[in-house]
Parts: C-alpha cells; sequence; structure tokens
C-alpha cells in the first residue's frame, strides 16, 4: 500500500460563460481582455483529490496533491485557485505569451513530471472547453504505459491495497472498470460538485509554494505536429419564425424534411 | 509493409483504417460512419474489427460501400475494447498495414482509445472532425462550436476522430469485401472490465440520434419531464436529452445534458422544449439541421436560431403533438 501521491493537471481557459470571437485576422479566437477560469473539468480534478483526502478514501492516505499547469504568466491565477481549494503546492511551466501547447506536448511534459514528482495518479479533466480535443489524458497513460478510466463519475479505493474502482460516463450509461495504481483517471462532470474557496484559504494559498519551471528545464520541447489554417465564425443560424400552432409546427417540420 | 500499399518510389500511398466498434457480435452502424469519412481522404480503405465473435458483423461490414478488405482480429481480450491492450493492436496494425490514416468515431471508444493509439505512434490527433478537406487538412468545431477551425497535419499517420452527425451513414452494395485477419500483438490489459449499466431503453444514443427532443426548466418536475418527453420521443423515434438547468433541477439524468458541458449533438431534427436558450445550451445544439422550439416566452432566445417556433404552454402543446406524430 502506497500513499496517494497525486499530480492534478489544470489549464487556463477562457471562462465557460462568455461567448468566444473569432479574431479579425482569422487566426485565433480573441483573449486578450477577455474573462478566463480554471477549465471546469480540472476544478472536478481539484475538488476529487482534495475530498479524498478529506474523507480518507485512500487507505493508505494522500500524502501529496500537487496542481500543475502550463502556460503564460497569468496561468499562475488557476495554480492559485487549485491551492485555494486545498491544493499542497503547484508547478507553472512557463510558456512565453501567447504560445499553447498542443495536447501530446502537454502529455509529455506530464510524463516528465509524473517521474519528478513520483506520483501514482494523476486526475486530469476529461476535456478543456477551449480546444475540446480530449486526448491528455489517454496520451499521457500511454506515454506512461499506466491504466486509464476515462470521464470519471465515481472513484473508490480497495480497502486492501493499491486497487482503484472507477466509474465511467459511457455512451448510453455507466461502465465500471478497476485497475492497480499508478494510473491516469480522467474527470467527468458527475463526479462531484466544486467547492468555493473562501477568502481565508484564498490567503492562506498565497503562501503554499509555486515552483516556476520552463520546458527547457526539464529538457522538452514544445513541439507542433499541427498547423492553424485558420479560425472562422461558425455559420450563422437565423430563426426561422414562428407558427401557431401544433399542426403548423408538424407541417413546417415536414416540409424542412426534418420529420 | 505490404507492397500494393508501398509505391516504388517508397511514397507512402494514401491508405486509411477505419475502426469500427460492434458490441456481442452486432456492428454499432454509427461507427459506419467512419467508412464515409475515410472515403473522403481518397485512397484505399480498410475497416477493422475486434472483439469475441466477430465474423458475422465482419461479413456484414465487408458489404459496405466503399470498404476494399476488413481486418478482423478474434479474441475476446477486445471484446470490452479496454484501451489499454486496444490501442496496441490499432497501432500495431496500424504499422503492420502502412496505414497513412486512422478513423474512429469520437465515442465513448473513440475518445478513450485514439488518444492513446496516438501517442504510441507519436501522433498529435485530431478530435471531432466535421469534414476534411484533402488529406493533411480538417475541419474541427472548437470552444463548443462557438469557432470552427481548420488544421492542418503533419504526421506520418493522422490520427482522427469523427463526429459522426456530420458524416453521412455509408451503403451496403452486393459485393463483399475480403474478410482477413489482422495481427494480434496479445498484449495483456491492466485493467480489468467490472461491470456495465446501459440504459435499456430503445430509444437512439444521444450523441448518435438523428432526432433529440429536449426538455428545460419549463417541464417543472421529473414526473412531468417523463410524462412528456418520454411519450413524445418514442413517438418520433428519438433521444432525450435536457438543459442543464433539468439535469440541476434533478429533472433528467446528467449523461442527458446538451451543451458546452455535457454533450454535443447534431441532429437532423432537435426540438427544444421549455429550454430557453443560454449560451452553453445553443453551443451544444446550434450544428443540428432543424431546430424547433417550444416555449411560452415569445422572448426566448431560443427562438432567434429556431427554424420553426411554437409560442405555447408546453404542458398542453407536447401532448397534443405527441397525439398528432403517433396519428400521422
Amino acid at each position: 500500500m502506497s500513499a496517494l501521491r497525486i499530480l492534478v493537471p489544470v489549464k487556463r481557459v477562457i471562462d465557460y460563460a462568455v461567448k468566444p470571437r473569432v479574431n479579425k485576422l482569422g487566426t485565433a479566437v480573441e483573449t486578450t481582455g477577455v474573462k478566463h477560469s480554471m477549465n471546469p473539468f480540472d476544478e472536478l480534478s481539484v475538488e476529487e483529490s482534495v475530498q479524498i483526502r478529506e474523507k480518507k478514501r485512500a487507505p493508505a492516505g494522500v500524502e501529496d496533491i500537487c496542481a500543475i499547469t502550463a502556460g503564460p504568466s497569468k496561468s499562475a491565477d488557476v495554480l492559485r485557485t487549485a491551492l485555494a481549494m486545498g491544493a499542497d503546492r503547484a508547478i507553472h511551466v512557463e510558456l512565453p505569451a501567447d504560445e499553447e501547447m498542443e495536447p501530446l506536448a502537454v502529455a509529455k511534459m506530464l510524463r516528465e513530471a509524473v517521474r519528478r514528482q513520483k506520483s501514482n495518479l494523476v486526475l486530469v479533466g476529461k476535456q478543456s472547453i477551449d480546444d475540446d480535443a480530449a486526448q491528455t489524458g489517454p496520451m499521457l497513460a500511454a506515454l506512461l504505459g499506466w491504466p486509464q478510466a476515462t470521464q470519471a463519475s465515481r472513484i473508490e479505493f480497495d480497502k486492501g491495497g493499491d486497487v482503484v474502482t472507477v466509474t465511467q460516463e459511457v455512451d448510453g450509461g455507466v461502465a465500471t472498470v478497476k485497475a492497480k495504481l499508478p494510473m491516469v483517471v480522467t474527470t467527468d462532470l458527475r463526479l462531484n460538485v466544486p467547492r468555493y474557496a473562501s477568502l481565508p484559504n484564498i490567503m492562506k494559498a498565497k503562501r503554499k509554494p509555486i515552483e516556476k519551471v520552463s520546458l527547457a528545464d526539464w529538457g522538452l520541447t514544445n513541439d507542433k505536429k499541427l498547423k492553424v489554417v485558420k479560425v472562422a465564425e461558425p455559420a450563422p443560424r437565423k430563426g426561422g419564425g414562428k407558427v401557431e400552432d401544433v399542426d403548423g409546427l408538424v407541417s413546417k417540420l415536414k416540409e424542412l424534411g426534418a420529420l | 509493409m505490404s507492397a500494393n500499399i508501398m509505391s516504388i518510389s517508397g511514397r507512402r500511398l494514401l491508405a486509411t483504417l477505419a475502426v469500427l466498434e460492434q458490441r456481442d457480435g452486432k456492428l454499432h452502424e454509427a461507427s459506419l460512419r467512419t467508412v464515409t469519412a475515410a472515403k473522403n481522404l481518397g485512397g484505399s480503405v480498410h475497416a477493422f474489427l475486434a472483439g469475441s465473435n466477430v465474423s458475422a458483423a465482419a461479413g456484414d461490414a465487408a458489404k459496405v460501400e466503399g470498404v476494399e478488405q476488413v481486418t478482423v482480429v478474434e479474441n475476446a481480450a477486445y471484446e470490452k475494447a479496454l484501451p489499454e491492450n486496444y490501442a496496441q493492436l490499432l497501432a500495431e496494425n496500424v504499422k503492420q498495414g502502412g496505414y497513412t490514416h486512422i478513423v474512429a468515431g469520437h465515442s465513448s471508444f473513440g475518445k478513450n482509445t485514439l488518444p492513446r493509439v496516438a501517442a504510441l505512434l507519436d501522433s498529435q490527433q485530431i478530435s471531432d472532425i466535421t469534414s476534411t478537406e484533402n488529406e493533411t487538412t480538417f475541419v474541427r468545431p472548437i470552444y463548443a462550436g462557438n469557432a470552427v477551425l481548420t488544421v492542418e497535419s503533419s504526421d506520418r499517420v493522422k490520427v482522427i476522430t469523427i463526429r459522426g452527425t456530420a458524416f453521412e451513414a455509408p451503403t451496403r452494395g452486393s459485393k463483399s469485401a475480403a474478410v482477413t485477419s489482422g495481427l494480434d500483438p496479445l498484449a495483456e490489459s491492466p485493467t480489468e472490465w467490472v461491470s456495465e449499466d446501459l440504459a435499456k431503453s430503445d430509444r437512439p444514443e444521444l450523441a448518435q440520434a438523428n432526432k433529440v427532443i429536449s426538455g428545460g426548466r419549463g417541464l417543472k418536475s421529473k414526473e412531468e419531464f417523463d410524462r412528456l418527453m418520454l411519450p413524445l420521443a418514442d413517438a418520433l423515434g428519438a433521444a432525450v436529452g435536457a438543459s442543464r438547468a433539468a439535469v440541476d433541477s434533478g429533472y433528467a439524468d446528467n449523461a442527458l445534458q446538451v451543451g458546452q458541458t455535457g454533450k454535443v449533438v447534431a441532429p437532423q431534427l432537435y426540438l427544444a422544449v421549455g429550454i430557453s436558450g443560454a449560451i452553453q445550451h445553443l453551443a451544444g445544439m446550434k450544428d443540428s439541421k432543424t431546430i424547433a422550439a417550444i416555449n411560452k416566452d415569445a422572448d426566448a432566445p431560443i427562438f432567434q436560431v429556431a427554424d420553426v417556433g411554437l409560442v405555447g404552454d408546453l404542458f398542453e402543446m407536447v401532448p397534443k403533438l405527441t397525439d398528432k406524430v403517433k396519428g400521422s
């Protein structure tokens, strides 16, 4: 039985309530002056890590909860949020402003972090709400040769040892799998309800350590395999007007070929 | 690498492996849309199937137009598609067959397994594409559909998941393609399948359905949600969805949530019942071909995107609509 050393990757993204706008050049979504916050799925990962500790769910306890992000200096905000929610410490892999990493590069960075931190459980959001790739968790598991469980709605630890049972949200229902630590688990919306960091905890978080490193410090490079050709607004939709009654609705739907 | 896939110059010709899903020996129809996406790329298309008793499903897949070969790996170890050994299986078959592209659905299976395949092949996967521009350039929604990204891949093997609703289902022809056995690396899975609890309804899956009816806060309770929405869904042959408000209020299961943080759907018909149409909800359904809405508030934002809107009391309109659909 080994105590848990949890690594929680978090990402700073445009706040989920903001409607993203494509920039004038059609090269990216406008991020300047737009409200950012922690990726909602990552809040679930942080919350779950803290709950595993608070509710003493793991038989050998939780030794360490380390949040990690890769991004420009402003990304430290989401690390402070993770620390205020209950993470012990954080690592900020600093990138130059406007530089982004593809999921495979992030997974390689996280593999290095796992080795350095001796993590035995990685709790990562199932996807980030900006790129919507849903790749990083399984890619990391592949690179480490670890088992994985994606879209977790429930995580349980066996009394006897290092076996983790995970209920996954799948198309059409749920599926349950189990594996031995170390493993990678990705979090789904149903897993928990993230807490709001209280003011005293926000103040306390300011004294928790954030280690700053660069990719080069860890012997890594930010390899890009994809080239953005363009970013466009989706085709706008126009309302097609209203009908008077159910008969009108049915005949309009038939006319549109939808029924 | 076989000679028919390598040209004389050594430049690899385009060949795509379309990964099909099956359950208990039955083909998952929606996964056949990978064949359509693969055909769009040009080049040869081989389908792939693995599991316990897949010969009947393989025979069925062999009749699908555009499939030149069905590669089958018959082994109970792959029946539940556990990503640890299934990804290894796919990666080895991609290498062995010299494929330039591998395409799977952006389903639970595709989301679980393909990134693992991509990492094993050192490729940067392209997720949830809605169209292909050419063999290296793909279009995909980002920011929950609020922007459309066109991206060019420099990877040797392009690993792709597709949005099923963006590609037509292929038809079956009279000819049958060859069914051959694939490579089985016999990798063990460190993950053990324990159980599953799948909805036992005959309704189609939300993400794949051609028709979706969704209920919102306007339904007022779980009882009313079930009483009004389920008969209409059955009459239409539609999947049932819900807004976050309906899910948070306990009217519907989380798995039914449509929107930015729930499921993204793009059916032929999306009918929003008692849903105002917040940005987060629109993000999950605005690529639907036809949108209809029933809402008592004539100023609800949903009417700005609905192709057809009915202003009225849903408690009166929905049963009427159900009867009308049943009758026709």
